[in-house]
């Protein structure tokens, strides 16, 4: 019981960002367009942020601090988007080539700043994890749920939550949310009853571009104290949690809580209850690729994918 | 004249040219900027010049040969990369492939001791091949049959491939050494090359890689293997429609991207100055290189050997940019600069067009 809850506790901070950040890749691909670039949106949004309370540490009380870096962010990730769209609306150019670009152009970015602002010209930015909320009163009183939900918890958990129901209403229940699927699905049906492809499509991406530099900060804050300009592969882990996640907010939730799972078990190997089965280390290493790929080769066969994504869009075509 | 920028090649390599162009003047700005705002003493138009020398200027034809040396696993992962573009897929996973390619090279020189030494590197080198194309094949069968994506499918290998190999090195230990370079017991041959370029520079595997550019070119252009491959990444419906098999098609070319890559790998591990095997589980540069290479090279492998060399080239310049006071990120912002450039090409084009065409007055 007692490791279930701490797997289930530990599984939070990886869950949360995987799904801000497939929710964004979901809006993008929803309107037609392959973000590969998220890994690297991840890392400028967490770089902008992070600079941020590295220079003004104090100007705000920590809740509000952490609400403004996370909204400072969220704004970066969606300007360097614009980038993407540019390229793959605009240009008409192969979505893979400009996503490459973005992800080379990120780590290099933060570790350049990085090296230009540090009193000792390194790569890692320090900041104050002041952020933590011990207990939120009642709530963390609830049996099982107030352990893992509401003890030593972040804003971001909340914040996260926030992001897929706001995603899942704006998807299915809102005009809007019906154009950007039409331009994903069938982008000349969608042009022929007066919806502007492309505006959609910029759309997408910049709400791909303002979650995955949010989601960035919402990895790096709980997890470390030192920022190097690396996420470590969660940009693309959130694209298998898309695809897991049949690009749809529901089953997003569930994808990424399955990764973070995996992630968190991988994590402990140290722990008395896995230490007593007797597996070696190296097994828990590999958990979360190998049950990536396992899971990927059951749920792929009937793909949801959207039907345009990743194809320039040619009015002329039918 | 016109003829000649109106053909099609001619005006990709002007496209390729003009984004290159775009990146250096970018990274020249970028230099300006972090002279005019650090402390320490920089010098832009030294690290300029060090830049677009790819700092030869430093160490001249050993730097040469240092280029070389960098360019012969890059090729091989550009090609990997390359290879799969033009077969309608994309090889995220060069890096997995590489290092279990390069472990695999390693492990046989140093522990298949029943063959004759002077053949030993040639058998490591096929072993290497066979399993750096298991592992692209691996995401090749699971797109074929399972519809996997095989971006997210070759980026778990990645991890998979990196995690296992630092696992075996640590246990085998043996001429492995975590901390120091392993010492494989037959090496890539230099034949007389160190005695050009100086030591530890470049081996013979640099020809292996041409040779093998220049093979991969003519399966792609000259034979119907090629353009069956390449019928699948156009559009694979229509191959299918036409009787080739699409999912042998696919299997294929991630079998073959896999393989280069893992010939890239052993490469690099049983080279003359052998690379260490990293226990510090990060994915290795060669392979992300591999995808700078391959859209650099626009997927063409005649164009790949240059692009690799130019990107090689950056990096022997990235070594010695310190020496005018900047640090190698530059080199890496100057590369994705680059890259984002090298898609306007169709815009390029297109402009290319307009101005002939305006020319005759259509």
């Amino acid at each position: 019981m007692d490791t279930l809850l701490f797997l289930l506790k530990n599984m939070i901070p990886y869950m949360i960002p995987l799904t801000v950040v497939a929710l964004g890749g979901m809006f993008s691909e929803r309107s037609g367009i392959v973000n590969i670039a998220l890994e690297g949106i991840m890392v400028f949004g967490a770089s902008i942020g992070i600079f941020f309370m590295y220079f003004f540490p104090n100007l705000f009380p920590p809740q509000m601090m952490l609400i403004a870096a996370l909204i400072i962010a969220l704004i970066s990730g969606a300007v360097f988007s614009l980038l993407h769209a540019y390229a793959s609306v605009n240009l008409k150019a192969n979505q893979v080539i400009s996503g490459t670009a973005l992800n080379l152009f990120a780590t290099s970015f933060h570790v350049f700043v990085a090296r230009i602002v540090t009193p000792n010209g390194v790569e890692g930015v320090k900041f104050n994890n002041i952020y933590r909320i011990p207990t939120v009163p009642f709530l963390s009183d609830i049996p099982f749920l107030g352990p893992i939900l509401f003890t030593n918890t972040y804003i971001t958990t909340f914040i996260g939550f926030g992001i897929l129901f706001i995603s899942s209403y704006v998807l299915f229940k809102t005009r809007f949310g019906l154009r950007l699927r039409a331009c994903g699905e069938h982008p000349q049906a969608a042009d022929s009853v007066g919806i502007n492809v492309n505006r959609m499509r910029y759309i997408g991406v910049l709400i791909s571009g303002a979650l995955a530099g949010m989601g960035g900060l919402i990895l790096i804050v709980p997890s470390t104290v030192e920022y190097t300009g690396v996420v470590s592969g969660y940009g693309f882990l959130a694209l298998a949690v898309l695809i897991f996640g049949q690009w749809r907010p529901s089953k997003i939730i569930l994808a990424a809580a399955f990764f973070g799972l995996m992630q968190t078990i991988s994590n402990s190997s140290g722990l008395i209850f896995f230490m007593s089965l007797g597996i070696p280390k190296y097994f828990y290493q590999i958990v979360p690729y190998v049950a990536t790929l396992i899971v990927l080769t059951f749920t792929s066969k009937k793909s949801a994918a959207p039907k345009a994504a990743g194809e320039p869009y040619d009015p002329g075509k039918r | 004249m016109k003829k000649f920028i109106l053909n099609d090649n001619v005006q990709k390599i002007l496209a390729s040219l003009t984004a290159i162009l775009i990146g250096f003047i970018f990274g020249f700005l970028i230099l300006l900027f972090a002279a005019s705002i650090k402390t320490q003493a920089t010098n832009p138009i030294e690290g300029f010049i060090t830049i677009i020398t790819g700092g030869m200027r430093y160490n001249g034809i050993k730097g040469f040969g240092i280029i070389l040396r960098y360019t012969t696993p890059v090729l091989l992962t550009g090609l990997s990369v390359g290879f799969a573009f033009k077969t309608g897929l994309f090889n995220i996973g060069a890096a997995g492939q590489f290092v279990m390619g390069g472990f695999t090279a390693a492990y046989i020189a140093i522990k298949w001791t029943f063959i004759p030494l002077e053949f030993l590197w040639i058998v490591a080198l096929l072993g290497a091949i066979v399993v750096g194309g298991i592992w692209g094949m691996i995401s090749g069968v699971l797109k074929a049959y399972r519809n996997v994506n095989e971006v997210i499918s070759s980026i778990m290998l990645n991890y998979i491939g990196m995690i296992t190999v630092s696992n075996l090195v640590f246990t085998i230990k043996d001429r492995f050494n975590p901390s120091r370079s392993q010492v494989p017991l037959s090496r890539i041959p230099t034949f007389g090359l160190d005695k050009v370029f100086g030591l530890n520079t470049v081996d013979f595997g640099i020809f292996i890689a041409i040779a093998v550019a220049i093979l991969i070119y003519i399966v792609l252009e000259k034979t119907s293997f090629g353009y069956e491959l390449k019928a699948c990444g156009y559009n694979r419906e229509a191959a299918r429609y036409a009787g080739i098999n699409d999912k042998k098609g696919i299997i294929l070319s991630m079998t073959i991207a896999g393989a280069l890559s893992g010939l890239g790998g052993a490469l690099v591990y049983i080279s003359s100055i052998t690379k260490v095997f990293d226990q510090s589980l990060v994915l290795q540069r060669e392979g992300f290189d591999g995808i700078s290479v391959a859209l650099l090279g626009l997927s063409n492998p005649l164009g790949i050997i240059f692009s690799s060399f130019f990107i090689s080239m950056l990096r022997n310049a990235g070594s010695s940019l310190s020496r005018a006071g900047f640090n190698d990120e530059v080199i890496r912002i100057m590369t994705s600069t680059i890259i984002y450039a090298s898609a306007f090409s169709l815009l390029f084009r297109d402009k290319i067009h307009k101005l002939f065409n305006k020319k005759e007055g259509k």
